[in-house]
């Protein structure tokens, strides 16, 4: 019988992902019965779904420490089914792998799994953002003081950050680095600054303040508003500290030079 | 860089980053799979930019999806072509199989029946392949684990018209070849000595495993383990044949260290030196 490759690579494709061998009589179902039957079958849906799974497991290397290979495995291949690549640059896989693991039910029991799924994707992010100059500094005392309030900060690509309820940056670092958690570990939130310096992505706890303050920054605030806001998330803010640190992870664009 | 330089090669593993920087083996030269390289920036990149430096690289891709009927996905294209542009590779390959198929990517080299009208939309998605990238490519024969109803060509003829039609070279992949034999019950030596020795611009070799269904009797091309005794005798036989050809060791399981893997690239390169001249 002969099919059309179009045909043929829907009749495997929908074969390799079936949850049941395929049936029907459409030319594809005929011709995919005689393929499905041949062990050779199982070596091709297993090395897509190993595939798969492999490059969450790459990409989410803190979840797999916290629940351990077993488990990571069953539920990437849970992830897998329902939401297979969709291009083939793997390091990009599981975007929403985080909003997967707050809705999957066995993960119940350990409600922060999600944010640390997320931490994980703020590294690759990091990782493999594209160069930028950064600005220092004393580049902001150059000019004058009168501007500065008008002035739109911006953060490069290569840092990442996020806000937590839950202490996840501690949890999150503790199995990073593979060292124990603290014995008096808090219950409360924490925020994470990840960014890439000098070809390494470096990690740091922030407060809620720093954390508005680049959300505010990234949706294009200015100096003045960007500051507001982080005061108003955390009244007790040493905002000038809070500055300077971020200057010294090199999380801004350099405003003035186009890379 | 002149082909003529590249002896044996290994595929570039990122833990072996540094070593392989420092190497200077006579002809060795390094081959990575661009899909991990299409990225932004940063360290990745940045190891890839050196070792350029020092090396030769290979692009060897694994998801162009020749096979698939339809044109070639022109950002993925556009994102090889960058990096062919950045690292200015001495050898760019792609397998006779496809991957993705209405815009989802299955991570595995697939097969097909070869028909004509395979030929042609393969054809098709290989002039625009080269169009594009502004280089020759080499397209590897792939291992089949099925037995397929309504092949109109067999592997080696369908291949030579990919040549003589798109200009492509070839590469052969002699442990493909050698699980494919195995598999699909044919001989592996006739099939090397039918192959179109002026076309091959790369070879192959890797290690295979038994299929973990113990039962099914299939050979994996798993690339989790050293070269077989039978391949490297099947490297010999096609190194005797067409005289050397840049050689290439995969290894992407189970991988040992960079001076382990170099002792299997310097077997390569020594057979290469002693037989690769007819």
């Amino acid at each position: 019988m002969i099919v059309s490759l179009g045909q043929f690579q829907d009749a495997l494709t929908e074969a390799l992902w079936a949850a049941a061998p395929l049936s029907g009589d459409t030319p594809g179902a005929k011709c995919l019965a005689a393929l499905s039957a041949q062990p050779g079958f199982a070596v091709y849906r297993n090395t897509v779904i190993k595939g798969c799974v492999d490059a969450l497991r790459a990409n989410f290397p803190t979840v797999e420490r916290l629940v351990g290979s077993d488990w990571m495995v069953a539920a990437a291949t849970v992830y897998v089914r329902q939401s297979p690549p969709l291009q083939p640059q793997l390091i990009e896989y599981g975007a929403d792998f985080p909003d997967f693991l707050n809705r999957f039910e066995p993960a119940r029991a350990v409600p922060y799994l999600g944010d640390v799924a997320r931490l994980d994707r703020l590294w690759l992010a990091a990782f493999a953002a594209a160069e930028q100059p950064r600005l220092a500094l004393h580049r902001l005392s150059e000019r004058p003081p009168a501007q500065l309030a008008e002035l739109c900060l911006r953060p490069c690509a290569a840092a990442q950050w996020h806000w937590s309820v839950l202490p996840v940056f501690t949890i999150w670092r503790c199995n990073r680095e593979g060292v124990e958690l603290p014995e008096s570990l808090r219950w409360q939130g924490e925020g994470a600054l990840l960014c890439r310096q000098h070809n390494r992505v470096l990690w740091q706890h922030v407060s809620i303040g720093a954390c508005a303050f680049l959300d505010a920054c990234a949706a294009g605030g200015t100096l003045a508003d960007a500051s507001a806001l982080s005061l108003e998330a955390e009244p007790t803010l040493d905002f000038n500290a809070m500055l300077a640190n971020l200057f010294s992870a090199d999380v801004f664009v350099d405003i003035d030079r186009k890379p | 860089m002149s082909m003529s330089l590249l002896g044996a090669g290994l595929g570039l593993k990122p833990e072996h980053y540094e070593a392989a920087y420092d190497c200077a083996a006579p002809g060795l030269w390094f081959e990575v799979h661009p899909e991990n390289y299409m990225l932004g920036g940063g360290p990745r990149l940045a190891w890839l930019d050196a070792i350029a430096g020092r090396h030769p690289l290979s692009l060897h891709g694994v998801s162009l999806s020749l096979a698939a009927d339809c044109p070639l996905d022109e950002a993925h294209l556009q994102r090889f072509k960058t990096l062919v542009e950045r690292i200015r590779p001495a050898l760019i390959s792609e397998h006779l199989a496809w991957s993705t198929w209405r815009g989802q990517y299955n991570p595995d080299l697939l097969p097909f029946p070869r028909t004509n009208a395979a030929l042609a939309r393969i054809v098709d998605n290989i002039q625009r392949t080269q169009e594009r990238l502004g280089q020759r490519i080499a397209v590897e024969n792939p291992s089949h684990y099925l037995h397929i109803e309504g092949h109109e060509w067999d592997e080696i003829d369908f291949l030579a018209e990919l040549v003589r039609r798109s200009g492509c070279g070839l590469l052969l992949d002699v442990n493909n070849l050698y699980v494919s034999a195995h598999n699909l019950g044919f001989d592996a030596g006739c099939y090397l000595d039918r192959f179109p020795a002026d076309a091959v611009l790369e070879v192959h070799l890797a290690g295979h495993s038994r299929d973990s269904s113990a039962s099914s009797g299939l050979l994996v091309d798993s690339h989790d383990s050293p070269i077989a005794d039978a391949v490297w005798a099947l490297y010999a036989r096609l190194v005797d044949r067409i005289g050397a050809r840049p050689t290439l060791i995969e290894r992407d399981d189970r991988v040992p260290s960079f001076a382990e893997l170099l002792v299997e690239r310097d077997r390569a390169q020594s057979l290469l030196k002693q037989r690769g001249t007819p």
